[in-house]
């Protein structure tokens, strides 16, 4: 049995401190009753928050992400699906290929593909369009779904395919009743994945949305480069609540540890 | 397989991933393809891109001293930025895979949860943590330092950066350290190692390509991050990134804006290549 060190608990110790202190600050700097970003101590108020709910332009754009996001995720899901088959199950030519270029946005710099689609919508007429805001983001999420796609499937027993196939099934009757229903925790986890993925996105967002799209994180970036008032803190505060929902129900469907470190 | 179950499986690839295919070919290939060409258009700055050809924009970075210096400021702040990774995130996903059951998954967690929230949040965070009244500030006045501006330098830039990086650098080295049997150490140990030549000879090795390849991540991923920079480095700390965004969003010389990502681009995928010869060719000499 390997004890730590005190010197690597302290170590350790930092470490959380430093990851959870910005998260924390914004947190406690929501619930102030000033006019001033300051640590409330012992005065609580929400009227930061009442504040979010009225400002129009924050609403709209949390409505234009919740939108944008949970399509977008779909979408990657019902693109991962099969693309994810074709790369598992079977061998071809192009199939690493295929799989770079599904995974390169993980690669290419998000404000390059971002200012890269700023170009083509302009010459396509398509600025300020939702449906091509989405399109983009399922280009950048598709490769979170994928993976958990491709995970899901190497984890299959596929005995049980091949029990059903032989006693008559048709490919599609093995797809819909064995191969979908034991793929689903890793594409629900996918979906959720791709989903905070889209909702917190912001680099290649910022060069594609027009007033009317701006989604939540592209317009809080806009109102963080004027101004920082307690407002700020309390929508920033409201990101990371929907982030913790999102991740209690992802990590009871999948395991969150699964799908951050990617083991399967 | 015989040859008639073989036959529906030759075009099923194809038709699987068709629809992915196209979505990648128009919204990435081509306009990283157009992006190139932009680059390479000439600019008025009265009628915009006016097409032709011309290397004036990248006559124009490589001629003016004011682009070489973001270049290298970019560099610096991304190399410092994995450098520092590398020596909190290793030694914490170290500690991490040698902690007892319930702590280990709950501080992984810890760790690996602020990758999901969005990084304008964690800018703001630490804008408010930096700032001139922010707690660290009101440490260093209690240790008697004194308050130093943070917010809009490269410290700023930096120390997000890190936080926003971290999690890139654990994953891997967590990975890696799975594959390590803690017996090895232990036998190590038993055979009379010093716990200094049980970290050089066992362990080191074994998270070196989880180091590397945490390390190309982060250097990519900082080298072109935006909001951090944009947020914590305000208007006078100019990166590669927010300067790509001001030549699109307020200069408009795109022709301009496309050189420059096209070299950062071009950077960052050389940088990459060459981790991954040198990984490979280390992994070839290990095997054979």
């Amino acid at each position: 049995m390997n004890r730590l060190s005190p010197f690597a608990l302290g170590f350790h110790t930092l470490v959380t401190v430093f990851m959870l202190a910005p998260l924390v600050i914004v947190c406690l700097v929501a619930f102030t009753p000033e006019n001033t970003l300051s640590v409330p101590w012992g005065h609580y108020s929400l009227r930061w928050f009442h504040a979010v709910f009225e400002h129009a332009d924050l609403m709209q754009s949390f409505w234009n992400s919740l939108g944008v996001a949970s399509i977008a995720a779909t979408l990657a899901v019902l693109l991962a699906v099969p693309a994810g088959l074709a790369i598992a199950r079977h061998e071809f030519r192009g199939r690493n290929a295929l799989n770079g270029l599904l995974l390169s946005p993980l690669i290419v710099p998000h404000l390059v593909l971002g200012v890269a689609l700023l170009r083509l919508f302009a010459l396509f007429g398509a600025r300020g369009s939702s449906l091509w805001l989405t399109l983009a983001h399922v280009v950048v999420i598709t490769p979170y779904a994928l993976r958990l796609v491709i995970a899901a499937l190497s984890g299959l027993d596929r005995s049980v395919e091949q029990a059903a196939m032989s006693l008559g099934a048709s490919r599609w009757t093995v797809f819909r009743r064995i191969t979908l229903p034991l793929m689903l925790p890793g594409i629900t986890g996918g979906w959720m994945l791709a989903f905070i993925n889209s909702f917190d996105e912001v680099t290649m967002s910022i060069f594609i949305t027009s007033p009317q799209t701006v989604t939540l994180p592209v317009r809080m970036y806009m109102i963080a480069t004027e101004s920082i008032d307690p407002m700020m803190a309390a929508a920033s505060a409201l990101m990371v609540a929907v982030t913790a929902i999102a991740m209690i129900v992802l990590d009871r469907l999948y395991g969150l540890d699964k799908i951050l470190v990617g083991q399967h | 397989m015989s040859a008639a179950s073989n036959a529906p499986n030759r075009w099923a690839p194809l038709l699987l991933s068709l629809p992915s295919l196209a979505l990648y070919s128009l919204m990435v290939l081509l306009p990283l393809g157009l992006t190139a060409l932009l680059s390479f258009q000439q600019y008025d700055a009265d009628l915009g891109v006016k097409g032709g050809f011309t290397l004036a924009s990248y006559a124009h970075v490589l001629g003016d001293s004011y682009y070489y210096e973001i270049f290298f400021r970019t560099g610096w702040v991304a190399g410092l930025t994995t450098l520092l990774c590398v020596l909190i995130g290793a030694p914490e996903a170290y500690i991490l895979s040698r902690m007892g059951s319930p702590w280990r998954s709950i501080f992984l967690l810890v760790i690996l949860a602020p990758l999901l929230v969005s990084v304008v949040v964690r800018a703001f965070g630490w804008s408010l943590l930096l700032g001139p009244n922010g707690i660290v500030n009101q440490m260093l006045e209690a240790v008697g330092i004194g308050r130093t501006r943070l917010l809009y330098t490269s410290t700023a830039v930096v120390v997000a950066l890190v936080h926003v990086m971290l999690p890139f650098m654990v994953i891997p080295v967590w990975t890696s350290l799975q594959k390590l049997d803690p017996m090895v150490e232990n036998a190590a140990l038993s055979l009379g190692a010093s716990r200094w030549t049980v970290m050089r000879r066992v362990v080191l090795p074994q998270v070196t390509p989880g180091v590397l390849s945490g390390s190309l991540i982060v250097f990519g991923l900082s080298a072109s991050a935006l909001a951090i920079p944009g947020l914590l480095g305000g208007r006078r700390l100019k990166m590669v990134a927010t300067v790509i965004y001001d030549e699109y969003l307020h200069e408009l010389n795109w022709p301009l804006g496309a050189a420059i990502a096209i070299a950062l681009l071009g950077i960052n995928l050389a940088v990459m290549l060459s981790y991954n010869a040198v990984l490979e060719g280390s992994y070839k000499r290990k095997m054979g």
